[in-house]
């Protein structure tokens, strides 16, 4: 049995729809780990070549809403069962999908693999083998030539450094156990914990700079919300710098989600304009209102905007009460105006507010510090080195999970032998990332750091 | 005047530890065998250290065991003392060894060599092997008789152009004081074969009432004596005791006073050491910040005085030698028997080889042992056993016998050879195997005598044993699955004073077990429908249900791995004709020539890429018409 391999097969790019192929004999199986049908259909039993409609979860966190293409082997593109997840699209969410689906079983495809089966199943005639072999090699070569270069200075050392304590704890242990007569030092349970303690400290760090940095290349997914003509739309054209939508003193005017990517300081924002949220009766608008409390609620960052001329309402108050769960600053817009709008209620539900005046753009520095403290990249010093693609974020999050799963195995009391074991798992995890290999670089250690042998 | 003096169908070079491994498995399965020797009294000979096993040495004895080979049995008999190392670091590096009687040992091996059917033994020195226009091998002898076989296998130890160091000393010799081989490496290199010159050393012999003992410290046997071999019912007792010693800065200021009379730093040996077994000058010039390094004086047998210094092993001039040896506290007065000395020898590189130990590009003939780059008797026995049987097996027009890495450290040792060679004379060590929660010393039967019987040299009477001994372990896993332990008090207290959770509902036997702080013999008073079965298996069953878990991955793994074997690689594939491989990729493998996908991946310098580009390429051979295939 082949193992399930998935990857994004669409391009990358902001907006439009990502697709998410999943192949292998367990491909029906991961999906339906992540996908749930709106009919509560099961992909497994499902025919090839039909969809269904539903929501990508990660665990129970609702991720997207999504449609899943189902293809029964031979019938698909690469001759076994395949599942195309498309959803909504950003790069975030389709990478946070294909995460979701990683987790669930799949392995991340190599460069050329859904090709490679492709030919492997009998889909490709003779004459495309060899240029089959060739896209590989290149693709090969130009996705370790990417590694390396993201390999390269400070985070190269970071994993390096974790790498080399891992080895030298594998190493110290190896010679504990092949030179039992050799005047070797005993093995501290204590020193093995904190060694083992720091390497896991130090993984989790990059882990979440991974997702730090992914924000820094890829933009906050930010909802600018509020009820009508609190000036949404005129903050999203002061920080965007030009008219996008349409402004006008007529209630209700965008009804459109109008996405744009800005700069917030250092912080791409990944912005969408949406409708206000209030009751209505227009069925149209309505539609516009219940989207835009959707994607609030799945969103990155919420700029919760309010007219500071008027005196609070209850669609205020509403927009507050879901503010609780998302990472939100509250707005107070047009200082420039007399104050009518008592804060109280906002400010014990709301941690970050801001005065600002979205016409002249007063307070948009304070905006934007704060911002920073709630996206965490106020933090983030892009010079320490952060993990870059999916690749290195999987081989790390491995290797944190076999730390992680020794450290547990030596509070169990389990015998040093298998949690070695475990720790050369780890260690396999981050030399894939370079391609050296395990027991040989044990082996080397032992040697160059024991005074071992009869 | 040479003459024709037989016909054999194999032959086997060599009457060391893998020569006798090989001998005898070749006439065990029905062919008829020669085996040479340079002396007679050498046959078995244990030239460095008086003992057999050790971590990962102890489980490839076993592991020969289980295939039908005789090294445990011939341990099991002559061994002095027995001792488990390792307990309390877990199952999978628990490892037997035994101190042997050396005269005894190879009296022993030489008697049953003479007794084998099938088997003739030769004193002689090989000067020339070439192939015969019918495909056989000729091998001529010093003294010009010359015999023909069908296969030979090439076991030469440390005699292959030996060359003796002892300080600014040296000459041409054999270990021990033997004729080294001397014409033999020219025939060898004539017919394209590539040798190499590694080195390998012994420390002194040194007279046992010469030795102050009153304060060294003892190292006795364990009780009850674990035998090697699963025939050996009753292993018999502890007989000697070992003493440990250590080196002091006094030593170490004579031998850095000396160190350019070495001819390890004075450049005269060319030849690579191990790593694994330094001298005692490579450990004080590499690691120079100890202060004292360690020694065990261990007898060499039961009707001789000599003691062997572990871990003294030297190629300084003998003056140098006797001042470092009687600086050490109980060697003050010490009388040398046999001076320490350096060994340098010949070696094939075993890339060159298969892994049924068969040279790829000159069919027939076959390597094991020092001859193929690797160190200690262990090793050299399991690559003979090896190369015997697969001989065998290829005279006969049977299926070879591969042992994969999943399923022995004979495999792991065999595949490391060659298919990543070695730099320097190879150990085995547990930390080679990246499956060693699943092989382990304790079942090494359940691993290896089903092998052992296909191919044909376990007997009838062992596969009864063994099979009697899986029915009572499945027993008693079922037996342990299905039995609840009620709550109770006494239970609770064994908990308890165990550091371990207690119980308000019934529990699982099997789930007890599981528990790391617990063990059969701690849960025996409230087990009590405890079968009287062999201690052994109670043993292996605990360990399984320990380590499930971890068990279980490691046999997802060797999935993974096996299904990547099963993808062969043509035997005479040209990898520089393959667009797509890069092109370090295109040379390692045309040097290694590997048998399947998995090995061709193991090679260093092959990416994931390559192995992805020939994976297709395998494929579109098999997709190709068939009045393609056969244009050249």
């Amino acid at each position: 049995m082949e193992k399930t391999i998935a990857a994004i097969s669409t391009a990358n790019g902001v907006g439009g729809i990502g697709v998410i192929r999943i192949s292998g004999e367990n491909a029906l199986t991961v999906a339906d780990r992540v996908f749930r049908s709106v009919t509560n259909k099961k992909i497994e039993n499902m025919k090839g070549y039909t969809a269904a409609y539903g929501h990508i979860y990660d665990d129970d966190e609702l991720i997207d809403e999504a449609v899943a293409l189902v293809f029964k082997a031979p019938h698909s593109y690469t001759g076994e069962d395949v599942v195309e997840l498309s959803c909504h699209g950003g790069m975030y969410v389709t990478k946070r999908v294909l995460r979701a689906v990683l987790k669930n079983g799949a392995a991340s495809a190599e460069p050329g693999e859904f090709t490679k089966r492709a030919f492997l199943c009998g889909k490709m005639g003779l004459t495309e083998a060899e240029a089959v072999m060739n896209i590989i090699s290149a693709r090969g070569a130009q996705s370790a030539k990417a590694a390396l270069s993201c390999m390269e200075g400070k985070l190269r050392k970071r994993i390096d450094n974790v790498r080399d304590d891992l080895i030298n704890t594998a190493a110290h242990l190896s010679a504990w156990a092949d030179y039992p007569e050799d005047d070797i030092p005993e093995v501290d349970a204590e020193n093995l914990l904190n060694t083992l303690k720091a390497c896991s400290s130090e993984l989790s760090k990059l882990l979440k700079s991974y997702d730090t940095g992914k924000i820094m290349r890829e933009g906050v997914d930010t909802v600018i919300a509020g009820r009508p003509n609190v000036g949404k739309s005129t903050l999203m054209n002061l920080l965007s710098g030009c008219d996008r939508s349409i402004v006008t003193d007529i209630p209700g005017t965008t009804r459109d989600i109008i996405e744009e990517t800005v700069m917030l300081g250092d912080i791409p924002l990944r912005l969408s304009d949406t409708a206000g949220i209030h009751s209505t009766d227009d069925p149209v608008e309505k539609i516009g209102v219940e989207k835009a409390k959707d994607r609030l609620l799945k969103a990155g960052l919420v700029l919760a905007v309010y007219d500071s001329s008027r005196p609070l309402s209850e669609d205020d108050k509403a927009l507050t009460d879901l503010l609780s769960d998302a990472p939100s600053v509250a707005i107070i817009n047009k200082t420039d105006l007399p104050t009518k709008l008592e804060t109280e209620y906002i400010q014990s539900r709301v941690k970050h507010i801001v005065y600002l005046s979205a016409i002249d753009g007063n307070g948009a520095e304070e905006l934007e510090k704060q911002v920073s403290d709630i996206i965490g990249t106020s933090n983030l010093d892009a010079s320490q080195g952060i993990l870059a693609n999916e690749r290195q974020r999987s081989s790390a999050e491995s290797a944190l999970q076999s730390i992680t799963e020794a450290i547990d195995a030596i509070h169990m009391g389990v015998t040093l032998d298998a949690v070695t074991v475990i720790i050369e798992e780890a260690i396999d995890h981050l030399l894939s990332l370079t391609g050296e290999r395990v027991t040989e670089s044990v082996v080397s250690q032992v040697f160059s750091h024991f005074c071992v042998g009869k | 005047m040479k003459f024709n003096a037989g016909e054999f169908d194999i032959a086997v070079i060599g009457a060391g530890h893998a020569g006798i491994e090989a001998a005898l498995a070749c006439a065990r399965l029905g062919c008829n065998t020669a085996i040479f020797t340079i002396n007679m009294d050498a046959v078995g000979n244990c030239p460095c250290n008086p003992s057999i096993g050790g971590t990962a040495k102890g489980h490839l004895v076993r592991e020969i065991d289980a295939l039908g080979g005789e090294m445990g049995k011939a341990a099991d008999e002559c061994f002095l003392q027995m001792r488990m190392l390792n307990r309390g670091k877990g199952p999978a590096v628990h490892s037997l060894r035994a101190q042997i009687d050396r005269r005894a040992y190879s009296t022993r091996m030489k008697h049953t060599l003479e007794l084998q059917k099938n088997l003739e033994v030769h004193q002689a020195e090989i000067t020339e092997l070439e192939k015969t226009d019918d495909n056989k091998w000729l091998i001529t002898t010093r003294l010009e008789a010359q015999y023909t076989a069908k296969a030979v296998i090439l076991a030469t130890g440390t005699y292959l152009g030996g060359r003796i160091y002892v300080g600014d000393v040296s000459y041409e010799s054999g270990p021990d004081g033997m004729f080294p081989s001397k014409y033999l490496p020219d025939s060898l290199e004539k017919m394209g074969m590539r040798l190499r010159r590694f080195k390998t050393g012994t420390p002194a012999r040194v007279l046992k009432s010469s030795i102050d003992f009153s304060e060294l410290e003892e190292q006795c046997g364990d009780e009850p004596v674990v035998p090697f071999s699963y025939d050996t019912e009753h292993p018999g007792e502890n007989k000697v005791k070992c003493h440990v010693s250590w080196t002091n800065e006094n030593t170490k200021q004579i031998i850095l006073d000396n160190i350019h009379r070495s001819p390890m730093y004075s450049g005269k040996i060319e030849g690579i050491g191990p790593r694994y077994c330094p001298s005692i000058e490579d450990k004080i010039v590499r690691f120079s910040d100890k202060k004292r390094h360690q020694l065990f004086i261990e007898p060499c047998g039961l009707d001789t005085e000599e003691m062997y210094l572990q871990g003294m092993s030297s190629s300084l001039p003998e003056d140098v030698q006797l001042k470092f040896y009687h600086s050490i506290k109980g060697l003050e007065k010490c009388i040398v028997m046999r001076p320490a000395y350096a060994i340098e020898y010949f070696c094939a590189d075993p890339i060159q080889m298969n892994s049924t130990l068969e040279f790829r590009d000159l069919p027939g003939l076959y390597g094991a042992g020092q001859f193929n780059g690797s160190s200690g008797y262990e090793e050299a026995a399991a690559q003979g056993l090896v190369a015997g049987i697969n001989a065998a097996l290829k005279i006969q027009n049977k299926e070879p016998m591969i042992l994969d890495r999943a399923s022995s450290y004979i495999g792991t040792l065999i595949d490391d050879l060659v298919t990543k060679g070695c730099n320097d004379p190879y150990r085995m060590m547990t930390s080679r195997s990246e499956y060693r929660l699943v092989l382990r010393q304790d079942n090494a039967d359940v691993r290896l005598t089903p092998t052992g019987r296909a191919v044909g040299l376990v007997t009838d009477e062992r596969w009864e044993s063994f099979n009697k001994k899986q029915e009572l372990m499945k027993a008693e896993f079922e037996r342990i699955k299905n039995t609840v332990i009620s709550p109770s008090d006494k239970l609770n207290e064994i908990l308890t004073a165990n550091n371990t959770t207690t119980v308000s509902t019934g529990i699982r036997l099997q789930d007890l077990l599981k528990r790391p702080e617990l063990n059969y013999e701690k849960l025996k008073d409230i087990d009590i429908t405890r079968p009287d079965i062999s201690p052994i298996i109670f043993e292996q069953v605990e360990i399984e249900i320990k380590y499930e878990g971890y068990i279980r991955r490691q046999y997802a793994n060797i999935e993974q791995v096996r299904r990547l074997e099963k993808k062969l690689l043509p035997k005479e594939l040209d990898y520089s004709t393959i667009e797509g491989l890069r092109l370090e990729a295109r040379e390692k493998l045309n040097k290694v020539h590997p048998e399947n996908i998995g090995q061709a991946g193991r090679i260093s310098g092959v990416s994931p890429a390559d192995i992805s580009v020939l994976v297709i390429y395998l494929a579109s051979l098999k997709n190709r018409p068939e009045g393609k295939t056969d244009d050249n």
